[in-house]
C-alpha cells in the first residue's frame, strides 16, 4: 500500500511541484534572497510552503504532522540538515522499499528544499543546515581529518572513502561525489545506519578537518591509477588481468614458431 | 625390487610387442620467411635494431626526466615523476626484450635438435661401488666396534643444538607473562576519553544513536608513549546510547550502563579486530575483517560470523561532574579466545 | 679453449680454464636442448619476478628504517604532516615523498611480489594438469611446493613492514589465529611479538625474516629447483619423434639465451609498467598503526585470500570450553585444518597417484590433461575450492559491487565450498572423456570434408579425409591406466592374506582414478573400421566394461577418401 501511495505521488509530484512553485512563491521570491545555508532566518512563508510539500510529497510515509510510524522515523527534531541531507542527494522521497535508501537524483530543488527543511526545522530543534565557511575544505587540516576519519569513519567507509559493506544488503556510499555540505550533514545527523557524530563527538572544527581529508582525496592517487581503491583485492584482480595476462600473452608469442 | 624399476629401456612398457601405433618422428622442418627470402631477414634484422633502438632511448629519457623533473613532491607531482621515470625504465626493459626474442625467433636457426635422455638410475656396479666406499669407511672408523664413542657422538650432537635454541627461546618471548592479557588499563573511576584527541566524555553529549570511540583517560604522555599502543589495543571502547526501551540487560548488567549508554569492548571476540562498523537502526555491530556481528541492544551477543563470544562489557557510570567513568576494569580478557582464559 | 692466437677473448678463456677447466662445462651445457612451448615460461616468469624483487627489495632496504620506534612525521602528503606514527611508517612515506623513484621501486617491488605468486599458481597447476611431477620429478614437486610456502611467508613478511593500519590488523589477525592454537597459543603469540601484540619487536623481527631467512631460503631452493630441472633434462609434450629417452628442442646457446634472457627484460618491463601506471598499496591512504582504526575492504594480499576466506565462511558455534580450557575450533579448523588439507593434498599428491598407478617407470613425455581424466579433475576440483574461498574473502566488496546481502554471499559460499569442487571435479571428468572419444572417433574416421558422394544404389555417404602420422600419433599416443589388480584375500591354501586389507583400500582409489577410462584407438581397430566401412565392430582391445568406444560417435555411414593408404604404414 505504502509503496504504491508513494509512486502515485511521484507520477503527480512534477505538476504539484511546479503548481506549487509558481502560484505560492512567485510573489515573494524577489524580496527574498533565498540562502539553503540559513535556515535560521527561514520566514514564515518559507514554513508554509515547507508544509505544503511535506503534505503533498512526504506525509504519506511520515505522517501528517511527521511524526513518524512504527517502521518509519518521525521528523520532529531532526532538524533541517537531516532534510537537507536527505532530500538534496535524492534519497528522500524514498522510490522504492530495500535495504537502504539510495542515492538518485534530486526531486527538489534548492528552494524547494529549503522550504522543506525550513518546515521541519519548525517542528522541532534539530542541527542546522551548515554554514558555507563551516564546510570549507581549504579552512580544515587534513591531517586531523585523516585521524579522526580513520577511528570514526574508514570502518565503514574505507580509507579514502570508497565505500564498504554492510550487514544485510546495507551499505555506506563512498563518498568522492558528495559534496562537503552534505558530508557534513552526514556527520550531524547520521543517516539510516549511520550513527550521529554530534558536535561534543566531533567538534565542528574536526567535522571540517574529515571534509579537507576527503577533499585531499580527490586529487587521485600518488602511484597512479587508484583501482578504485579497494586495497588488496582489487591489486591482485589486475595482477592476474594485466600482469599474468600480458606476460603469458608474451610467452605463447615466444613460444609460437615464427612464420 | 620389480623388474620395472630395473629398466633402464624407457620405450618399451613390457617385454611383448604391442598393438600400437609407431612414432612418425619428427615432424618435417618447415622454413620461415627470414629463411627463404634475404629481404625478409633484412627486414627482421631492422626491426630487432628498432627494438633496440626503443630501449636506448627510454634509457636516456628515463635518466633525463630523473635529473630534470620538478620538485614537486605533491600528489599530482609524485605521480608524474613516478609515470615518467617508470614508463623510461619500462620501455628501456621491454625494448631489450622483445628484441632478444624477435632476434631469436626470426634469425636464429630453428632446426630442432635431439637430446639422449638417461635414466636417473645408477648402474649396479656404480651402487655397488658406493656401497663399497662407505662400507670401507665405516670399517676405518671403527664406529661400529665402539658403541661407547658411538653414543657419545650422537649425545654431543643432540645437545648442541639447545646451547643456541635455549637462550633464544627463553629471551625471545619477553617476560613469558601472558596474564597480561586479563587486565586493560581500565581501572574504577578512570574517565572515557575519545580517540584519538583524548576529550573526556560528558553522559550528556552521548545522544541515541551516536558511536564514541573510547579510550581511558590517561594523560598525553601516556598516549605518545612506547606502552601505550600494546595497551590501547586491549583497552578500545565503543560506547553508544540507546533508547532504554531497546536494551536487553541481564539482571546481573543491569547497573553496568548508564541511562542507556553502553560500553563494550571493541576488540572481536573472534581473532581481535576491532569490531567497529555501528548500524543505528538495528543496533548491530559488525566486523569488517570477517563479519561478525554483534547485538549491542542484547549484551552484544553474536548473531552473525565466526565469532562464539559476545564482546565483553565494560562496566560505566557518571562522577559527580556527569563524566562518564569506568566502575572497573572488564571482567573477562578482552579479544580473542586462548586456551587458558577461563583459568 | 687454450690457443695460441692470443685475441683478448682467446687469452682470457685459457685464462680461466687453466684454472678452473670450465671447458668442459661450456661444452656440457652450451648446447644443452630445451624443449619450447608457452607453458615452460610460466615457471621462468615466477623466477623473474624474483630477481626483481631482489633488486627492488635492495633498493628498498637503502631507505627503509625497521623501528618501532615513534617519530613525529612532518613532510608530504599533507594528510600525514605532523603525525605520531613508527620509523618505520615514516620511512615509508619518505622513500615515497622524497626518494626519487622512490615510489616507483616500492610499487615495482609489490607488483612482482604478487607476480611471483600469480607465476607460481600457475606454473604449479601447468606441472600438475600435464603430469609433470612423475617419476623422476617427485622431489622437485615438493621443492616446488616448499617454494610455493616460501612465497607465503615473503609475501607475509614483507606486507608488514609498512606499518600501516591495514597490515597491523593482518597482524592482530594473526596474532588471533596463533592464540587459538591449544595450549601453547598464548606462548606462540609472546613468542613472535615478543610479549603482548603488537608490542615493538615485530617489525624488525619480521624485517630480518624477510630480507635475510626467508628470501635466503629461497635462493637455495631455486637453485636446487633449477639443479633438477638441468638434472633431469626439460619434459616435453607429446608429439613426433618425441620420446621418454630423448629430448627435442632448441640449443641453450644461442637460441634459449635470447629467448629466456629477453624474456627477463619483458617480465621486469611489464612490472615497470604496472609500477609506473598502477597504485599499489598506498599506505598513507590507511595510515600509521594503530590498533583502534580499521577500514572497509580489510583483506590480505591476493594470495592469502583464501585463509581470509575460510575465517569468514566459518560459523561461530564451534568453540567449546572443555575442563575449563577453551577451544577455539572456529578459527582452528578454518586457518588451521583447510589450509592443512589443502596444501597436504598438494605435496603427497604426486606419491598418492604412484601409488594408485603401481607406475615405476620414468616419464618425460607430458600427459594431455584429457587422458587422466580424473587428475585433471581433481585439480580443477582443488582450483574450484581455492577460488570460491578467495571469492569468500572478497564477500565485502562482492556485496558492494553487486548490490547483494553479504549474509547472504556467505551463506551461499558456506554451501558452494563443498559442494563447488564436486561438481567441478565431475563436469571436468565428463569434458575429459569426451574430448578423448573426440579423438578416437577422429582416429578411427578422419575429419569430415563437407564432400557428399551418392552410390549408385542411392544412398549418400560423406567422405572423411584420414589424419596424418602426426595428428594421430597425437592422439594415440598414451596410456589409460587401469584399476590396480590385487591378489586374492586368502592364499591358495585358505590362509588369510597379510596386507590384503591395505591393497584393497588401494585398489579401491584405484579405481576412483581409473574406473572410467577411454584406450587409445590401435591400429587393428583402425584397420577394422576400414575395412567394415562402417564402424559398427570395433577391436578386442576395447572391451573393458567401462569403456566407452567410438561406436556411439559419428551416426552414419561414412567412407575413407582414396588416398588413405592404411594406417600403420610409416
Amino acid at each position: 500500500m505504502k509503496a504504491l501511495a508513494a509512486r502515485r505521488h511521484h507520477r503527480f509530484a512534477p505538476v504539484v511541484l511546479l503548481l506549487l512553485a509558481l502560484l505560492v512563491t512567485g510573489g515573494v521570491y524577489a524580496a527574498f534572497a533565498p540562502s539553503p545555508a540559513s535556515a535560521d532566518t527561514a520566514s514564515t512563508e518559507d514554513i508554509e510552503t515547507g508544509q505544503k510539500l511535506f503534505q503533498a510529497n512526504c506525509a504519506t510515509c511520515h505522517g501528517p504532522s511527521a511524526e513518524g510510524s512504527d517502521t518509519v522515523p518521525s521528523l520532529v527534531g531532526v532538524g533541517a540538515a537531516a532534510v537537507d541531507f536527505q532530500v538534496s542527494t535524492g534519497r528522500m522521497p524514498m522510490q522504492m522499499e530495500g535495504p537502504q535508501a539510495i542515492q538518485k537524483p534530486r526531486q527538489f530543488d534548492e528552494e524547494q528544499t529549503a522550504q522543506l527543511a525550513a518546515y521541519v526545522a519548525s517542528l522541532g530543534a534539530g542541527p542546522a543546515i551548515p554554514t558555507d565557511e563551516q564546510v570549507d575544505a581549504s579552512l580544515g587540516d587534513p591531517s586531523n581529518g585523516a585521524a579522526v576519519f580513520r577511528t570514526n569513519c574508514a570502518m565503514c567507509h574505507n580509507a579514502v572513502g570508497a565505500g564498504g559493506a554492510l550487514s544485510e544488503g546495507k551499505f555506506a556510499p563512498p563518498l568522492w561525489e558528495t559534496s562537503e555540505r552534505n558530508i557534513y550533514q552526514a556527520m550531524q545527523t547520521g543517516p539510516q545506519s549511520m550513527p550521529v557524530f554530534n558536535d561534543m563527538n566531533v567538534t565542528p572544527d574536526e567535522k571540517r578537518d574529515v571534509i579537507a581529508y576527503l577533499v585531499e582525496q580527490r586529487d587521485g592517487s600518488a602511484g597512479g591509477l587508484d583501482l578504485g581503491s579497494l586495497g588488496p583485492v582489487s591489486e591482485g584482480l589486475w595482477v592476474w588481468i594485466v600482469g599474468m595476462g600480458l606476460l603469458i600473452g608474451a610467452a605463447v608469442w615466444i613460444g609460437a614458431k615464427s612464420s | 625390487m620389480s623388474d620395472n624399476q630395473h629398466s633402464t629401456d624407457l620405450t618399451k612398457q613390457d617385454g611383448h610387442e604391442l598393438d600400437r601405433f609407431q612414432d612418425p618422428g619428427i615432424p618435417a622442418h618447415k622454413s620461415r620467411m627470414a629463411d627463404r627470402d634475404p629481404k625478409a631477414a633484412k627486414r627482421a634484422e631492422k626491426q630487432v635494431v628498432i627494438l633496440f633502438t626503443i630501449s636506448i632511448i627510454g634509457t636516456i629519457g628515463m635518466l633525463v626526466a630523473f635529473f630534470a623533473l620538478p620538485e614537486d613532491t605533491s600528489i599530482a607531482g609524485i605521480r608524474t615523476a613516478n609515470l615518467i621515470i617508470g614508463l623510461g625504465l619500462a620501455f628501456s626493459l621491454l625494448g631489450i626484450g622483445l628484441a632478444a626474442v624477435h632476434w631469436a625467433k626470426t634469425l636464429m636457426s630453428d632446426h630442432e635438435h635431439v637430446d639422449e635422455r638417461h635414466g636417473q638410475r645408477s648402474s649396479d656396479a656404480v651402487r655397488a661401488e658406493a656401497v663399497q666406499a662407505l662400507t670401507e669407511g665405516a670399517q676405518d672408523s671403527g664406529i661400529a666396534r665402539r658403541g661407547v664413542l658411538k653414543g657419545a657422538v650422537v649425545t654431543a650432537l643432540a645437545l648442541f643444538p639447545l646451547a643456541i635454541a635455549v637462550p633464544l627461546v627463553a629471551e625471545v618471548g619477553g617476560d613469558w607473562n601472558v596474564n597480561k592479557f586479563r587486565h586493560t588499563l581500565w581501572k574504577p573511576k578512570m574517565r572515557l576519553a575519545l580517540d584519538p584527541s583524548g576529550r573526556p566524555i560528558k553522559a550528556e553529549d552521548v545522544t541515541i544513536g551516536s558511536a564514541f570511540h573510547v579510550i581511558p583517560d590517561v594523560p598525553e604522555e601516556v598516549r605518545t608513549s612506547h606502552e601505550w599502543i600494546s595497551e590501547k589495543a586491549k583497552a578500545i571502547v565503543l560506547m553508544v546510547r540507546l533508547d532504554p526501551r531497546d536494551l536487553k540487560e541481564a539482571e546481573d548488567r543491569k547497573d553496568w550502563s548508564y541511562d542507556g549508554i553502553v560500553a563494550y569492548s571493541k576488540v572481536c571476540t573472534h581473532v581481535g579486530c576491532p569490531v567497529a562498523l555501528y548500524e543505528q537502526q538495528t543496533h548491530h555491530l559488525l566486523c569488517p575483517c570477517h563479519q561478525s556481528t554483534f547485538d549491542v541492544a542484547d549484551g552484544a551477543k553474536v548473531v552473525f560470523g565466526p565469532a562464539k563470544r559476545p564482546l565483553p562489557q565494560l562496566p560505566i557510570t557518571v562522577d559527580d561532574e556527569g563524566y562518564l567513568i569506568a566502575q572497573s576494569d572488564f571482567l573477562e580478557p578482552v579479544g580473542p579466545s586462548y586456551w587458558e582464559r577461563l583459568k | 679453449m687454450s690457443t695460441s692466437t692470443a685475441g683478448p677473448a682467446e687469452a682470457t678463456a685459457d685464462y680461466l680454464d687453466q684454472r678452473t677447466g670450465i671447458a668442459g662445462a661450456v661444452k656440457e651445457f652450451a648446447r644443452k636442448v630445451f624443449p619450447d612451448h608457452w607453458s615452460f615460461l610460466l615457471g621462468e616468469i615466477a623466477l623473474y619476478s624474483f630477481v626483481v624483487l631482489i633488486l627492488s627489495g635492495f633498493f628498498l632496504t637503502m631507505f627503509f628504517v625497521p623501528s618501532m620506534g615513534l617519530v613525529t612525521y612532518h613532510g608530504e602528503p599533507a594528510t600525514m604532516d605532523g603525525q605520531l606514527m613508527s620509523e618505520a611508517f615514516a620511512s615509508t612515506l619518505h622513500t615515497s615523498f622524497e626518494v626519487r623513484g622512490g615510489l616507483l621501486m616500492r610499487q615495482i617491488h609489490h607488483w612482482s611480489a604478487l607476480l611471483f605468486m600469480a607465476a607460481i599458481v600457475t606454473h604449479m597447476m601447468r606441472v600438475f594438469f600435464t603430469g609433470a611431477f612423475r617419476k623422476p620429478r617427485e622431489l622437485n614437486w615438493m621443492v616446488g611446493f616448499l617454494l610455493m610456502i616460501l612465497g607465503l611467508a615473503a609475501g607475509f613478511t614483507g606486507y608488514s613492514l609498512p606499518d600501516d593500519v591495514l597490515s597491523g590488523n593482518g597482524l592482530r589477525i594473526t596474532d588471533g589465529v596463533v592464540k587459538s592454537i591449544p595450549i601453547i597459543g598464548s606462548y606462540m603469540s609472546y613468542f613472535i611479538f615478543g610479549g603482548e601484540f603488537p608490542g615493538e619487536h615485530i617489525i624488525p623481527r619480521l624485517f630480518t625474516l624477510h630480507i635475510l631467512v626467508v628470501p635466503g631460503l629461497i635462493l637455495a631452493l631455486v637453485a636446487l629447483h633449477l639443479f633438477f630441472v638441468v638434472l633431469h633434462k626439460h619434459t616435453q609434450y607429446p608429439g613426433g619423434g618425441r620420446t621418454n629417452a630423448n629430448v627435442v628442442g632448441f640449443p641453450l646457446f644461442p637460441v634459449y639465451v635470447a629467448k629466456a634472457g629477453g624474456f627477463f627484460f619483458v617480465v621486469f618491463g611489464v612490472i615497470a609498467a604496472m609500477g609506473a601506471t598502477m597504485a599499489i598499496n598506498n599506505v598513507w591512504n590507511y595510515g600509521p598503526y594503530d590498533p583502534s582504526p580499521v577500514s572497509a575492504g580489510a583483506q590480505p594480499d591476493w594470495y592469502m585470500l583464501f585463509l581470509e576466506g575460510s575465517l569468514r565462511l566459518m560459523p561461530g558455534q564451534t568453540e567449546y570450553v572443555i575442563a575449563g580450557y577453551t577451544l577455539s575450533l572456529n578459527i582452528l579448523i578454518p586457518a588451521v585444518v583447510i589450509p592443512g588439507l589443502l596444501f597436504t593434498f598438494l605435496a603427497v599428491y604426486p606419491f598418492l597417484e604412484a601409488a594408485v598407478t603401481k607406475d615405476k617407470r620414468e616419464h618425460h613425455v607430458l600427459d594431455r590433461p584429457r587422458n587422466v581424466p580424473a587428475r585433471t579433475g581433481l585439480g580443477v576440483g582443488f582450483l574450484t575450492a581455492f577460488i570460491i574461498l578467495a571469492l569468500a574473502g572478497s564477500n565485502d566488496l562482492i556485496a558492494t559491487h553487486f548490490h547483494l546481502s553479504i549474509n547472504a554471499i556467505t551463506w551461499v559460499f558456506r554451501v558452494l565450498l563443498f559442494v563447488g569442487p564436486v561438481i567441478a571435479f565431475w563436469i571436468t571428468k565428463r569434458i575429459c572423456l569426451g574430448l578423448q572419444r573426440k579423438d578416437r572417433e577422429l582416429v578411427l574416421h578422419g575429419h569430415e570434408t563437407g564432400r557428399i558422394v551418392r552410390f549408385a544404389h542411392g544412398e549418400y555417404i560423406e567422405v572423411h579425409r584420414p589424419l596424418d602420422d602426426q595428428e594421430r600419433w597425437l592422439r594415440v599416443n598414451y596410456t589409460a591406466h587401469a584399476p590396480l589388480e590385487i591378489e586374492p584375500a586368502t592364499d591358495s591354501r585358505g590362509v588369510r592374506r597379510k596386507g590384503y586389507k591395505k591393497d584393497r583400500r588401494m585398489q579401491r582409489l584405484s579405481r576412483f582414478f581409473y574406473e572410467d577410462r577411454v584406450e587409445p584407438v590401435t591400429p587393428s581397430e583402425v584397420a577394422a573400421s576400414h575395412s567394415h566401412g562402417e564402424h559398427d565392430a570395433l577391436g578386442a582391445a576395447d572391451t573393458t566394461h567401462a569403456v566407452e568406444s567410438g561406436s556411439a560417435v559419428g551416426g552414419g555411414s561414412h567412407i575413407v577418401s582414396p588416398d588413405d593408404t592404411g594406417s600403420t604404414k610409416h
